[in-house]
């Protein structure tokens, strides 16, 4: 029965990392873009939320209706006053523009809030869940994350079916110039799927926030939990993603269960056999799908 | 001269240290076929990419309806009515064969092309409406490429080397397509190695050699000879022909 819980647990876990890497996916898949900062923009979301919530006495999860909006613009903003001018070159220009971008909004939220870790108070939605035997329970909000996550991606999987512009995401995400060809505004495009990276970003970043500690410098490590759920699941495959985020956690959980401390290693160790055995990830081709 | 809907004048493109068009003259007439042929390398998919905003111009002007391009971004281009047909096809492999064609609208320009149309043009398209493009052969990527390219609704389509990589057979079908792309007054710039086809099809050529135009006329007013020694860049091919 401990395994079960502790695969339920990965699972639910699962859907933070996905959400974190949501983005990231998203990004490679219609740019070929890699946002070292994508930990830093979502930390930096929690803490807006934070200081919102303070402000507007409002719980955490409601913020995300400002949150959210703003993600948007920031991400839209970005992508076409900074990331455009990095996209399609040299991937070291992305690199190092991206990492100092995380670089300079680390030190922004030090300035600003101190180097004293945080957390969003939801109020009793924290511990609070339900009891499905004497051993095994499930908190409400691990499965409101994994739910946002299972939300977010059915609505971006719909998008890129079922709308004009999500299939000239699929169509950039294909063959950019050829795109072009097609009358399609790729800037546009580009703009608007970092828009949406960084909303991704900033919901996983409240979401986190509100069931764990955070500090100015933990982007970094959001960003590795993505970037392995990215590549567990296979670059630029939105449902990949969510797989590989669920893979993740329960390789976490499972890892935990044996020894406490090997929570995090058997993650790696996933991720590293991964890149060993498949390395285009278990559904990657490379575009968006 | 007066009704171009194409003009190139002095036209420079430069890659890097690479120069692969120099001083590059043409125009295009309303309603016109206009083929350039050359060899591989001469220039021709540089020209077209030039006209489309896909490469950079160093020097010239391109000038579409009367009015320069050189502010156009590539998708302007095509809302303005220039649609092309690249050279490898180039199909979305994660759209199906209906998502290309419809793409191929994004621009919503108005005109007789619409998803109908053109599976009523292409009845091959049709059967393939629900497939993916990756098991597609080469004339039904070619016939989706050009169908693709009709759902602009252009008024002056760029056709890149559309007998590439094809069965002479399935050669003749995509040319036999040209009139039904033409069937709506649409203006044609053919690239082409293939010469006989080109000047089968063409109201006027321009024979491009490493970057320059090296001849130009009417295909039936100049003699085979004459061709081939512009096309090879053989001695006393540097004029002008028919016009």
């Amino acid at each position: 029965m401990v395994w079960l819980n502790a695969v339920l647990q990965g699972t639910l876990v699962g859907g933070l990392y996905a959400l974190f890497a949501t983005g990231l996916s998203l990004a490679f898949g219609v740019m070929r873009f890699v946002n070292l900062s994508h930990g830093d923009l979502a930390v930096a979301s929690a803490y807006i939320a934070m200081s919102l919530s303070a402000t507007l006495d409002w719980n955490p999860l409601v913020i995300l209706v400002i949150v959210l909006p703003g993600a948007l613009v920031v991400g839209y903003l970005l992508q076409r006053l900074l990331f455009d001018r990095i996209v399609g070159v040299d991937p070291s220009f992305q690199i190092v523009a991206t990492f100092g971008l995380g670089v300079v909004i680390e030190n922004l939220l030090y300035e600003k809030y101190t180097a004293d870790t945080q957390g969003l108070d939801v109020g009793s939605l924290k511990l609070s869940g339900f009891k499905i035997n004497d051993k095994i329970s499930i908190g409400w909000l691990p499965l409101i994350t994994l739910g946002c996550a299972v939300l977010v991606l059915s609505g971006l999987a719909l998008f890129m079916r079922r709308t004009r512009l999500g299939r000239a995401f699929r169509a950039t995400s294909d063959d950019a110039d050829a795109a072009r060809l097609m009358g399609i505004d790729i800037r546009t495009v580009w703009g608007v799927a970092m828009a949406f990276a960084v909303a991704t970003a900033a919901l996983a970043g409240v979401l986190y926030g509100t069931r764990s500690s955070f500090d100015p410098f933990g982007g970094p490590v959001r960003l590795i939990y993505g970037f392995e759920a990215v590549i567990i699941g296979g670059l630029g495959s939105l449902w990949g993603t969510l797989i590989g985020g669920v893979i993740l956690g329960v390789a976490q959980a499972i890892g935990r269960q044996i020894d406490p401390q090997y929570g995090e290693l058997a993650g790696h160790f996933v991720f590293l056999a991964i890149l060993v055995f498949r390395p285009t990830g278990l559904f990657g081709k490379g575009q968006l799908r | 001269m007066t009704d171009a809907i194409l003009s190139v004048e002095s036209l420079d493109v430069v890659y890097g240290d690479f120069q692969a068009l120099f001083g590059v003259s043409l125009h295009v007439e309303a309603g016109e076929t206009v083929s350039i042929i050359g060899a591989n390398g001469a220039g021709k998919s540089t020209l077209l990419n030039a006209i489309t905003g896909l490469a950079t111009v160093k020097a010239g002007t391109v000038s579409y309806k009367g009015a320069s391009l050189a502010a156009l971004a590539p998708h302007k281009r095509v809302a303005a009515g220039i649609a092309m047909v690249p050279e490898g096809r180039r199909i979305f492999q994660s759209l199906t064969v209906e998502e290309n064609i419809v793409v191929g609208g994004h621009t919503a320009r108005s005109g007789p092309w619409n998803i109908d149309a053109v599976m009523a043009a292409f009845p091959l398209l049709e059967r393939l409406r629900r497939r993916r493009t990756d098991g597609l052969s080469g004339g039904e990527r070619q016939t989706l490429a050009i169908g693709r390219a009709l759902m602009a609704n252009p008024d002056l389509i760029l056709l890149d080397e559309v007998s590439l990589g094809l069965a002479p057979i399935v050669v003749k079908q995509v040319y036999d397509a040209i009139p039904t792309v033409k069937s709506n007054g649409t203006t044609v710039l053919l690239v082409e190695q293939d010469v006989k086809r080109a000047l089968d099809v063409a109201d006027r050529f321009y024979c491009l050699l490493e970057g320059r135009i090296s001849f130009s006329g009417r295909p039936g007013e100049v003699s085979q000879e004459r061709i081939t020694d512009a096309y090879f860049g053989l001695p006393g091919s540097h004029s002008s022909g028919g016009r």
